[in-house]
């Protein structure tokens, strides 16, 4: 068999056994018994355990936007608007985008070897002997925590963000606050609001998944946790920016039909 | 009991068993002997249905469990007892949970209930203290004793020991074995020994265990001969098995390889 060959095939049936994994995971939403305790437990570890990095990413961001925005703002002699660019393009882009790609870092990397480990120690055969099933006790409960605080760290980011903004902008481009908050806010319209809350939904779904699927194929012995870790890092990174590239395209065409 | 027929189970274009064929009857121990790689714990995650053969029969209870979904294998698992290589402790929880996990999963009982059937089984293994500690803190010997622990929790037919004594000291190993010949002689339980330390497997062939009217345990053997009646040894050669019969057929076998495996 030819080389090309057996890629594919074995693309194809990472797709199958990716997917029937999310099927089984989602499916478990439906019975019982749902483990409620995890997935609190796991939420305040990926959310509240999250939050500084998403602060200070946030943060950053927002001003980094403000200062790089007024040399192309002040050509047109509109670096009144900078409030209006800031928010946009958190709302739309970067706060759902650069919230994802450190949770991909910190949560899918976690996931991953937390799993990895239990597979290597074989605790994910002794859970399975002793009736659990692991999907529904570990893989489930992560997805729900992330798909539920993704959306929430998003806002964080986006808020900070445009308080960081907000700072360039009142004390280095020596815009008002008032213009500032007025023009931030008048920018908004209902589909960026859907699109802050829809794409996050996705890349918490994403990020889990992806960490839950590598961890749970791991092999090797610890090195096969090292890479499954590494790997989770950088697919969950791709798959949340490809997933982006895809959504925007959704959320611009959906865009007029949302706002009418 | 338990019925191989004919299984075969490779990995990736890797023949990793082929053609075994065995049978375990009620009451009885079988000690599964082969070098690493052998294929010996596979035949133990094939039982508990954790793998599935790519092809032959695997009868449990007279149920082949070889076409069951994974929720119809949970009432064939809950009479069976799995203890693990290393013990395989669920880290993230105390001892406690680790032990009553079967029972705090099925959630029939209350918790008090679960409480003193986890010290139970903790006093059985010599660990009523370790309860509150976390498996990190736990030493080679304790975590394995932790796992066996676990494994009985529930009452199984079957348990089965994936080399429980390997890469421990002569003084734990042989609490380990002790364990297995008390769980053999005084409840009754059908073992499967996974290992490749003939020296522990003949102490299960040589040793009983009887209890004195006050409780007392104590472990007999006839002059150091292997005579149990009740004691079978399988010995697999790359996948394959070489050799079926009694310690001392084993012993006395012509095959260079069990030759050279038994001196």
């Amino acid at each position: 068999m030819g080389a090309p060959y057996r890629f594919i095939i074995k693309a194809l049936w990472e797709i199958q056994s990716f997917t029937l994994l999310s099927l089984r995971a989602i499916a478990n939403l439906f019975t019982r018994p749902v483990y409620l305790r995890e997935c609190i437990l796991q939420m305040d570890r990926m959310g509240i355990g999250s939050l500084t990095i998403v602060i200070l990413t946030g943060f950053f961001t927002g001003a980094v936007l403000a200062i790089q925005s007024e040399g192309a703002l002040r050509t047109y002699g509109a670096v009144s608007m900078t409030g209006q660019l800031v928010s946009l393009t958190l709302i739309r882009e970067l706060g759902p985008v650069l919230s994802a790609l450190m949770l991909a870092g910190r949560i899918g990397s976690g996931i991953a070897s937390e799993l990895g480990s239990m597979v290597v120690s074989e605790q994910i055969s002794a859970m399975r002997s002793l009736g659990t099933d692991p999907i529904r006790r570990l893989v489930t409960p992560r997805m729900i925590a992330l798909v539920i605080t993704l959306p929430m760290l998003t806002i964080v980011c986006d808020a900070v963000g445009m308080c960081g903004g907000w700072i360039i902008a009142v004390y280095k481009l020596l815009i008002s606050s008032n213009q500032y908050w007025t023009d931030a806010m008048n920018a908004i319209q209902f589909s960026d609001m859907v699109g802050t809350f829809v794409k996050p939904v996705m890349f918490g779904f994403i990020i889990s998944m992806t960490g839950c699927y590598i961890g749970l194929r791991t092999h090797g012995g610890t090195e096969g946790v090292g890479r499954s870790t590494t790997q989770a890092v950088v697919s969950s990174s791709i798959f949340v920016i490809a997933a982006d590239f895809m959504l925007n395209n959704l959320l611009i065409y959906l865009a007029p039909l949302m706002n009418s | 009991m338990i019925e191989f027929q004919n299984v075969y189970m490779s990995f990736e274009d890797e023949e990793v068993l082929s053609n075994i064929s065995f049978r375990i009857d009620q009451g009885d121990t079988v000690v599964i002997l082969g070098e690493s790689g052998s294929g010996k714990s596979t035949i133990l995650k094939l039982m508990l249905g954790l793998i599935k053969p790519d092809s032959g029969r695997i009868i449990i209870d007279g149920q082949d469990i070889t076409g069951m979904t994974e929720r119809e294998l949970v009432t064939v698992r809950s009479n069976i007892g799995m203890v693990f290589q290393e013990g395989a402790l669920f880290d993230s929880l105390p001892v406690r949970d680790n032990v009553g996990y079967r029972l705090y999963e099925e959630g029939r009982l209350p918790e008090s209930k679960v409480d003193s059937e986890v010290q139970k089984h903790l006093g059985f293994v010599g660990l009523e203290d370790a309860i509150d500690k976390m498996p990190a803190e736990l030493s080679g010997g304790m975590k394995r004793r932790v796992g066996i622990a676990r494994a009985l929790v529930g009452t199984p037919k079957v348990i089965l020991y994936d080399e429980p004594t390997a890469g421990l000291d002569p003084i734990t190993k042989r609490t380990i074995v002790e364990l297995m010949i008390k769980l053999r002689d005084l409840e009754g339980v059908t073992s499967v020994f996974v290992t490749h330390d003939l020296h522990a497997a003949s102490i299960m062939a040589s040793e009983y265990a009887s209890a004195s009217v006050d409780g007392q345990v104590r472990f007999n053997n006839e002059r150091g001969a292997p005579l149990l009646q009740n004691i079978g040894f399988i010995m697999l050669l790359k996948g394959e098995i070489c050799f079926t019969g009694s310690f001392h057929e084993l012993n006395n076998s012509d095959l260079p390889y069990i030759k050279s495996f038994v001196s």
